[in-house]
């Protein structure tokens, strides 16, 4: 346990020196917040007293009785941005991450850390860690501030009800750090293989697109998230985070990196 | 302390190292010498567990590679080509996160001795990028030796380094062999092999000759005395040719060079003959050929 702690404040030491990642960890999830904050600000008084036939069907038939068609309005276009709470966990750990093996190739640091007693298990799991643990902290910190701006922005106790359905509280403290896993695995994978620290943020990058997938794919109205949809992505999560580790620690060959990945 | 048996390394298709087969002893100071991509590095690499071998076996400190490689990394140092610090750490926050690693038990106590001895402590509370090359060497010197290693592993220790950054450096890999640690140095600095190796092993892709420099030079051009004459000529050459023992005399610009298996011995002698034939003998020295030689001669021949 000594070493995956000194890695991981090792990397905390030398990453947050990087202004761009600082500012990702921060502002993103500040500006992932403040997006649905002001989306229930705005839609406060929509003046609707019926459901707008625009809204999905779906979307109607989930809105309890007792919302009034503004409320269930603004629970409709709110719900939309909470999915920015998914993508949190997704994009902060591709900036730490990506930079994990990369970097150490880049400043040459690598070989003299591969050469002391520590197991691929321990160094990936204090890198895993680094990168995953601010990423579900910034997340969870967002949506906690997120609870207690509707608190203060939403009039109706059922907006407040529908907005912490047990779905999103899944969303967030489940599936996040599933995501954050998923994530930071696929981009140390990358990570391992490329040689610059820039190619290694954009390929990673393409881990997000699943649930961007899920944002355009709502507001598109191809299918509205539900309880049993999320549940669903948890689970199919947590079985890619099992395989995706598995390759992660596969891929990573000592000798590989060190020979054939200059 | 060191033992490879046909230690062998190919890259797909490229042989980087063929068959090695070496000893190094307890407390040597082994100079593992050859040109560039002769395979050293790749050599070094096998013998701290860094990548395993395609074929053949090592025992490093009792330990075999390929089989107890986290034994072989938690005993042996190495620095290796480049320093690869982190830059933006500070010089003791790099020590610390490395003897953790090395599972040291007084962290704070090794880091301060070792960053007191190579004459860092001042500077401890620097970020590491700030530091001269020679700072960031000596660092990771004091890097390698975190763990007390008996066995250490410098790749091109002084590469780069001024030459007062050098002097540091070779002096206190001195120091270090002094302690009884065993030293595998790689270098392409033949002075500093030369003045610090017991041995030296020249290395191809395979072995070309391992032995003391002292040896390599006795073998490969013989001795040789060079006497200052005030006035050489042909007929002191000739009368020193027709000793027994003697293999070569020749003149060259007032000097009379001397080939000869044992000049302790037969000096004396000689210089009595030349006296008595009229020569005044101002200074009698040994022609010493420098490694460089012997090593040039080497990878020529082979």
């Amino acid at each position: 346990m000594k070493k995956i702690k000194v890695i991981i404040l090792k990397e905390w030491a030398e990453v947050f020196k990087n202004r761009l990642v600082l500012s990702t960890v921060i502002f993103m999830p500040l500006l992932f917040t403040a997006l649905p904050l002001i989306m229930i600000f705005t839609t406060r008084d929509s003046g609707m007293e019926e459901l707008s036939s625009d809204m999905p069907a779906q979307f109607s038939q989930l809105c309890s009785s007792s919302l009034t068609g503004g409320e269930c309005f603004q629970v409709y276009m709110v719900s939309q941005f909470m999915i920015l709470f998914m993508l949190t966990p997704l994009i902060v750990p591709v900036n730490i991450a990506a930079y994990s093996i990369v970097g150490e190739k880049t400043t040459r640091s690598l070989e003299p850390l591969l050469a002391t007693p520590i197991t691929t298990i321990e160094l990936l799991a204090g890198k895993n860690l680094a990168a995953a643990i601010p990423a579900v902290l910034a997340t969870w910190i967002s949506f906690f501030l997120f609870i207690a701006g509707a608190w203060i922005l939403v009039r109706s106790p059922g907006v407040i009800a529908e907005l912490l359905d047990l779905m999103w509280w899944i969303a967030v403290l489940v599936a996040g750090p599933l995501l954050s896993i998923l994530s930071v695995n696929f981009s140390i994978m990358v990570s391992s293989r490329v040689n610059d620290p820039r190619v290694a943020e954009q390929v990673s990058v393409i881990v997000i697109l699943p649930v961007l997938g899920l944002f355009f794919g709502q507001i598109a109205g191809l299918f509205f998230l539900n309880r049993l949809i999320i549940i669903a992505f948890t689970l199919l999560l947590f079985l890619l985070d099992i395989l995706m580790v598995y390759i992660a620690v596969r891929l990573f060959q000592r000798e590989t990196i060190l020979t054939r990945w200059k | 302390m060191i033992v490879t048996d046909n230690l062998t390394k190919k890259f797909g298709d490229n042989l980087a190292v063929d068959r090695l087969s070496l000893t190094v002893d307890e407390g040597e100071v082994f100079g593992f010498l050859g040109p560039n991509g002769a395979g050293k590095t790749t050599t070094v690499r096998m013998l701290t567990s860094l990548i395993g071998p395609t074929f053949g076996t090592a025992i490093v400190n009792g330990f075999q590679i390929g089989k107890q490689d986290y034994d072989i990394r938690r005993t042996v140092g190495i620095l290796t080509e480049t320093p690869g610090m982190y830059d933006n750490l500070s010089a003791e926050y790099n020590l610390q996160i490395y003897a953790t690693l090395y599972e040291v038990q007084d962290v704070s106590g090794q880091v301060e001795k070792y960053l007191r001895m190579l004459g860092l402590w001042e500077r401890r509370k620097d970020e590491v990028g700030s530091f001269s090359k020679g700072m960031r060497q000596k660092l990771a010197i004091a890097r390698a030796l975190l763990h007390e290693p008996r066995i250490l592993f410098l790749d091109e220790p002084t590469a780069g380094l001024d030459p007062e950054a050098s002097r540091l450096v070779r002096d206190f890999i001195s120091e270090l062999r002094k302690q009884g640690r065993t030293i595998f140095l790689c270098t392409h600095n033949l002075d500093e092999a030369d003045r610090l190796c017991d041995r030296i092993c020249v290395f191809k892709t395979h072995l070309l000759v391992v032995d003391s420099p002292a040896n390599l030079r006795a073998q490969l051009f013989g001795r040789k005395v060079v006497f200052h004459l005030r006035e050489a000529n042909d007929f002191l050459a000739l009368t020193i040719q027709a000793l027994p023992y003697i293999q070569q005399a020749r003149v060259i610009d007032n000097k009379l060079v001397i080939s000869l298996d044992d000049p302790e011995l037969y000096n004396p002698e000689i210089i009595r003959l030349l006296v008595q034939n009229g020569a005044n003998v101002q200074f009698v020295g040994e022609l010493r050929h420098s490694l460089e030689d012997v090593y040039l001669q080497l990878v020529k021949n082979k």
